[in-house]
């Protein structure tokens, strides 16, 4: 189990109908590469966050792979047009099942 | 500044002929999360002899470099800074205390961090930040020591420095602390390894100029801890003294080591006047 995982996201909190708007998310984790070895020569195992999901009033607005080549707390920035009031839904997915998620609800004017 | 730009300008000429470099925007501002105003350049102290004007590492870095560290969000250090916020407030050692109890809020702490190192009257012995926590844990709280600049202090060096940002940094180089200061100071004159090399050569005879890939800045330390993008992790200020000697081909002083304490509050007084800027963001 990855510690000390958390994530963080920057929605902003009001929009007109149809703006598109930057949303931010990172999220706090090793990304251990399964590639690298301890002082012991042992190959420390592959712990990463394999896939990042945001969803839009049940809408699918990006749904990424990760790979391990990533590197530790990964960022992502991207863009989305705001139909109407709602919420955002962040969902992360590490490679031991845990599952983080997060919300941030907007509101369109 | 003059001495800067020539330097600068003439290896930009040489260099945009073989490729597009990115350069280092020496002429930005620095405001954080839109509000917290940083000085990164301003007058020498009077007792820097060879200087006219001080320069924090962040204007030397590229512009790309620079601007991560404009928004907390995007400062990958704040990650850091949240982990000893939880640190903060954990109840730790015999005496059952946690940092919160004694000070409280660590916006509290606002301009902690612009004075050190300095003199503690009732150990008798100049101490950095680092040392000053330790002395809290060790005889405040009862707990064991954070190794220093181990993950636990650069994180709780990281928050102490964050709530100081945009004050600037005042140490005190006279009184008790003088003799220190001194010994520092000689240090960083002192040529050390094979390549025989002083602090001084690079920051303070060439800075704004290149050696080879790396664009060498004033070697100021009012930005620590510094989030390196190379190694994805704080890293503290007398490491980076270490490296610093190892690059020369010298045996260094060890990290905690009498000697380094008095060259961080050299190197510190050496940036009075320029803002608390930690943890920044460097290459």
């Amino acid at each position: 189990m990855a510690e000390n995982v958390k994530p963080r996201v920057r929605v902003p909190r009001d929009a007109t109908a149809g703006e598109v708007i930057i949303i931010k998310t990172l999220i706090s984790h090793p990304m251990e590469s399964g590639q690298r070895k301890d002082g012991d020569g042992n190959l420390i195992p592959r712990s990463i966050i394999n896939r990042f999901t945001c969803e839009f009033n049940g809408e699918t607005v990006i749904d990424i792979t990760l790979e391990p080549a990533i590197s530790t707390n990964p960022y992502f920035e991207f863009q989305a047009t705001v139909p109407e009031t709602g919420a955002f839904e962040f969902t992360w997915y590490d490679d031991d099942g845990d599952v983080y998620t997060d919300t941030k609800e907007i509101t369109v004017s | 500044m003059k001495k800067m730009l020539l330097t600068g300008s003439a290896v930009g000429i040489a260099l945009a002929m073989m490729t597009a470099p990115v350069f280092a925007d020496e002429d930005a501002d620095l405001l954080i999360n839109g509000e917290i105003e940083i000085t990164v350049r301003t007058d020498a102290p009077p007792h820097m002899e060879n200087v006219d004007t001080i320069y924090s590492g962040w204007v030397f870095r590229s512009t790309e470099t620079q601007a991560l560290e404009m928004d907390d969000f995007e400062n990958p250090g704040m990650i850091f800074v949240d982990d000893a916020i939880e640190a903060w407030e954990t109840v730790e050692g015999t005496e059952g205390k946690s940092c919160a109890d004694c000070h409280g809020d660590p916006d509290g702490m606002a301009g902690v961090r612009a004075t050190y190192p300095k003199w503690n009257e009732d150990a008798e012995e100049v101490r950095t930040i680092a040392m000053q926590v330790n002395g809290c844990r060790t005889e405040q709280m009862g707990a064991e020591a954070w190794k220093y600049d181990g993950g636990d202090m650069l994180n709780m060096e990281a928050l102490l420095a964050s709530v100081s940002r945009g004050i600037p940094v005042n140490v005190a180089i006279d009184g008790p602390a003088q003799s220190m200061w001194e010994k520092g100071k000689e240090i960083y004159y002192t040529r050390f390894g094979q390549l025989d090399l002083s602090c001084a050569n690079c920051h303070e005879d060439n800075y704004g100029n290149y050696i080879r890939a790396d664009h060498l800045s004033q070697g100021q330390i009012n930005a620590f801890p510094t989030y390196r993008l190379k190694n994805a992790q704080l890293n503290g200020v007398q490491s980076r003294f270490k490296g610093c000697i190892r690059d020369t081909r010298g045996e260094t002083f060890a990290v905690g080591s009498e000697e380094f304490i008095a060259l961080e509050l050299y190197v510190a007084s050496r940036g009075n006047g320029l803002s608390v800027e930690g943890p920044s963001v460097r290459n």
